[in-house]
């Protein structure tokens, strides 16, 4: 059992050149160079990454989820920010 | 049936060296001290597992009488082993196990290196993978020695009480005999001596910033090359070939 002082550590991968890091979960690690060992050993074993950072869980800020209606409600109103309402020539081909 | 070729031989002693190491880590799955770590564990067994079947796979070829990778680590009796005495050492407390693989790894990566220029193809071509490989176990291993030499009371007086059994077993890795001496006077084995400065460097430095005292001068075991094995071998044997005695020539 990892001891209650052993941290938290969250995952990102980036499986390919061009691609940004993606979230892939978490572990517990004494220091962050087991925690990238770890990370390593627990989620690129079918060959998904390139590139690998860890970030101690303690050190991400997250939203409150009590705020959603506040934070993230309003914008429902506001479809106009969606950019669906152009009309795109036909010379401009894919967008 | 004929005494086994020197190059047999040789490739036999390898492939059992991955596969009794390979073993052994796989005893830890489900049991070790934290999930990661069981993970970890688990992945260099499979490591030598899979180095361990390409050798037996080329022993079959180089022997030519159709005994495949399933006869070789299945169906021999514990004298037909040849593997290192390190590399069946009880696992015994999690120090001891990361040890073993530590003093192992600080071999096999810069043998299997220099075993790439091989003439052999195969066997290079299997050098080439199993040394990227044992490079992790390296630095995996390496990382815990220091963790556990200079970390608390505990994992100190463990990782030293495990130096002072393993430590004996290691003269073992750079021993050959005659049959291995003429593949290396044909340049197709990589002669372990040469690899001896650059494991007696890796071992000393990392147990040094470890806090760990390496023994002085201690009495060698050797007899894994020549099949004497130690008694835990026999308990290990009898689980590793448990279900192709039980049901011979069991598939899945």
């Amino acid at each position: 059992m990892p001891t209650p002082n052993t941290p938290i550590w969250e995952v990102f991968i980036r499986s390919r050149n061009g691609l940004a890091h993606k979230h892939v979960g978490s572990l517990h690690a004494a220091d962050a160079t087991l925690a990238l060992q770890a990370a390593r050993d627990l989620y690129t074993r079918r060959g998904e990454g390139l590139s690998i950072w860890v970030v101690p869980t303690a050190s991400i800020t997250a939203s409150d989820p009590q705020d959603r209606e506040m934070l993230f409600e309003p914008t429902a109103s506001k479809p106009y920010r969606h950019p669906t309402f152009y009309e795109i020539p036909d010379e401009v081909g894919h967008m | 049936m004929p005494a086994a070729s020197p190059l047999l031989r040789y490739v036999l002693r390898r492939a059992d060296d991955a596969l009794i190491l390979g073993h052994r880590l796989s005893e830890w799955c489900g049991h070790a001290p934290m999930m990661e770590e069981d993970m970890a564990l688990a992945n260099m067994g499979l490591d030598l597992l899979g180095q361990a079947r390409a050798l037996y796979t080329y022993a079959g070829e180089v022997e030519g009488v159709g005994r495949n990778e399933d006869d070789f680590a299945y169906r021999r009796i514990e004298r037909d082993y040849e593997n290192l005495l390190l590399t069946e050492q009880p696992n015994g407390d999690f120090a001891h196990t990361m040890l073993r693989q530590f003093l192992y790894a600080a071999f096999a990566y810069p043998y299997w290196q220099a075993m790439m220029t091989s003439p052999d193809a195969t066997l290079a071509a299997i050098a080439a993978k199993s040394e990227k490989e044992m490079a992790y176990h390296l630095r995996h291993s390496a990382e815990w020695m220091l963790r556990l030499g200079d970390g608390t009371a505990e994992s100190h007086r463990r990782l030293a009480a495990a130096l002072e059994i393993l430590w004996p077993t290691t003269g073992e890795l750079f021993t050959t005999d005659e049959g291995e001496q003429a593949l290396i006077a044909q340049a197709i084995a990589t002669d372990p001596e040469s690899v001896r400065p650059q494991w007696t460097a890796t071992v000393t430095q990392t147990l040094t910033q470890a806090t760990i005292e390496i023994p002085a001068k201690a009495w060698m075991h050797t007899g894994g090359r020549q099949g004497r094995h130690s008694e835990a071998f026999g308990h290990l044997l009898t689980e590793l070939q448990y279900v192709q005695r039980l049901i011979p020539n069991a598939t899945w």
